[in-house]
């Protein structure tokens, strides 16, 4: 796998994994309890997505999905700075969901039609699987397209998601990202790298 | 609204009734029945109805013990020992 | 049927559906005892919420969400059946963030380490899982059906929870010291959770067969299938008394009551900020459910 396609995964992969964080922090406290259990599950779908592209380049540079997805420093990742925005209200979180939900399926669209068969065919599987996050996204924005705080949000982050397809800025990071990563990776620095978990 | 779910855990078996979901309307019905029944691919198929559209009965009167059209209006021992006896095939005591 | 017969009737096994006639008391005491559960589940996200973001590898994440996104599941459907008996969603939640309310024991503590993600969902979780397949036999269907898909969903939380404890003892020193830590600080909890041993026949939930199963009769089937798996993996109970006798009965040091009292009337250490956050999010997302159930109200 060429270095150029290993670095567009990377960059998918940390947007789920990071995406994948923001959206299970609604884990318990969401609006409705049935809203609390799907959002999740489109929580999971994220980081799973990430799990299964960082395992494509794991074994392109002989190391291991977990080592990539926690084992870099902040400034390694690639992901974009729509996805660190810890956002909190409902309307803000949906609009994101709309917003990245529109992008990654123009870069998925693209990544299907790879040279590579793996990387063309798990673009599918992930194709597959989001199918089911627009349709949900598409049904909250149909809810609250006459909300102004959601309209308002629409408008803020709209320049962002647009850059999700600029790789030539990937690694220029919100101060949010440091702050999420020494939590994310605090129980596994706590041990020598390779312990097991 | 509350909706009913329904679930059919494998193909051939009867639906049956699983739970309900509050839901502003079908769409998100779908989408919540789907998450609370089918995310472990425990249900091969849902069907999710609003309550309001579900007829309850359980009611049901037989005050005259009409048991012409059932197994238990058929008590034929006694008739089956006279018809044996008369044929000379009476079971010895003993046997069935 | 009068209260005499309905009594009679539960008490010889039989089952009570939602348009069923009840007695008052049974009926209260039903929806009191089955919030308490939905209260637990929904309080009992928020330990352990905090560990999705630390989870330390990607499988550990995926199943940590998935565990806590089964709790938050089984809240909707008991608070579903208390609904369907007479009491709304929304006051359950009114009064559960008021302290009005009750939530067990074990959730009102904090949680301080990655060890604690795994003796919760190993023990605390195995300590629930006996109390809720003894409701399976409830005299309420309803709420007896809801109990057969949360138990099905909670049995791969033990196992995750055991997966994790196992990872932790066959590693590093400071891994298996986690799970030691953290077991001293659960234990007192994990002994109070099942509640002071009334006799059942003068304990109302069982009168009336909403529970089939006794307090002192859950908290010695949880000794006997735990404190085996506790002791094979040369970890430490903190409580020199506890034995099994000859004749099969668990002795241990009394618990400590006035502490169970003391935190399931919400005072427990975490208790009030729980419910900060509980408030807070609620208050927060009012909006959301104003603008979503409005056209459908």
């Amino acid at each position: 796998m060429k270095e150029q396609e290993q670095q567009l995964l990377l960059e998918i992969a940390d947007d789920e994994l990071i995406l994948g964080w923001r959206d299970s922090e609604w884990t318990g406290i969401a609006p409705l309890l049935e809203e609390d259990v799907a959002f999740s599950s489109i929580a999971q779908n994220e980081i799973g997505h990430a799990r299964a592209l960082y395992e494509l380049v794991a074994r392109a540079r002989g190391t291991t999905a977990d080592e990539l997805a926690f084992d870099r420093s902040p400034d390694e990742y690639r992901c974009a700075p729509l996805v660190e925005l810890r956002l909190m209200d409902w309307a803000e979180t949906i609009a994101r969901h709309y917003l990245y939900e529109k992008a990654d399926a123009k870069r998925l669209e693209q990544l299907k039609h790879s040279d590579d068969p793996e990387i063309a065919g798990l673009a599918a599987k992930i194709d597959r699987e989001e199918a089911y996050h627009r349709i949900h996204a598409q049904m909250w924005f149909d809810r609250l397209q006459d909300e102004p705080r959601f309209v308002e949000a629409l408008e803020r982050l709209r320049p962002q998601a647009e850059a999700l397809h600029d790789s030539a800025h990937r690694g220029e990071h919100t101060a949010e990202l440091t702050d999420l990563w020494e939590e994310m990776t605090v129980v596994r620095r706590s041990q020598p790298t390779g312990t097991k978990w | 609204m509350i909706y009913e779910v329904f679930r059919q855990e494998r193909k051939g078996q009867p639906l049956q009734h699983a739970g309900s979901v509050e839901a502003a309307d079908d769409h998100f019905a779908d989408v919540y029945a789907r998450e609370q029944y089918g995310r472990r691919g425990e249900s091969t198929a849902l069907w999710v109805v609003a309550r309001d559209a579900v007829i309850e009965i359980d009611d049901f009167v037989d005050e005259l013990n009409r048991n012409y059209h059932r197994v238990d209006g058929y008590p034929l021992k006694e008739k089956l020992k006279e018809a044996r006896e008369r044929a000379g095939t009476a079971a010895a005591p003993g046997d069935r | 049927m009068n209260e005499q017969e309905f009594l009679e009737y539960v008490q010889s096994g039989g089952q009570v559906e939602t348009a069923d006639w009840m007695p008052d008391d049974y009926r209260a005491k039903l929806i009191k005892f089955i919030e308490m559960h939905g209260n637990s589940e929904l309080m009992g996200v928020l330990p352990e919420r905090e560990w999705i973001l630390r989870a330390p590898t990607l499988q550990r994440k995926l199943a940590l969400t998935a565990k806590v996104q089964d709790e938050v599941g089984h809240s909707q459907l008991i608070y579903r059946v208390v609904e369907d008996l007479g009491k709304p969603r929304e006051q359950c939640l009114d009064d559960l963030i008021s302290g009005k309310a009750k939530f067990h024991n074990v959730f009102h503590y904090p949680t301080k380490t990655w060890g604690d993600v795994g003796v919760i969902a190993w023990l605390v979780d195995a300590a629930a899982i006996i109390s809720q397949k003894a409701l399976l036999r409830c005299s309420y269907a309803p709420y007896a059906r809801i109990m057969k898909k949360i138990c099905w969903e909670e049995s791969f939380h033990i196992l995750h929870g055991r997966d994790v404890i196992l990872t932790l003892m066959n590693g590093t020193d400071d891994q298996r010291e986690l799970v030691q830590e953290s077991l001293n600080r659960w234990w007192g909890p994990l002994m109070q959770f099942h509640g002071n041993p009334i006799a059942k026949e003068e304990d109302p939930m069982y009168v009336w067969r909403i529970k089939s199963q006794g307090n002192e009769e859950a908290r010695q089937q949880f000794l006997d299938g735990y404190v085996p798996q506790i002791w094979e993996l040369g970890l430490t109970v903190p409580d020199q008394e506890l034995r099994k006798s000859v004749d099969g009965v668990w002795e241990y040091s009394e618990p400590d009551w006035s502490e169970l009292r003391h935190v399931v009337t919400g005072h427990g250490p975490k208790t009030e900020e729980r419910l900060d956050l509980r408030r807070s999010a609620r208050e927060n997302s009012a909006w959301v459910r104003k603008v979503v159930l409005a056209e459908a109200a």
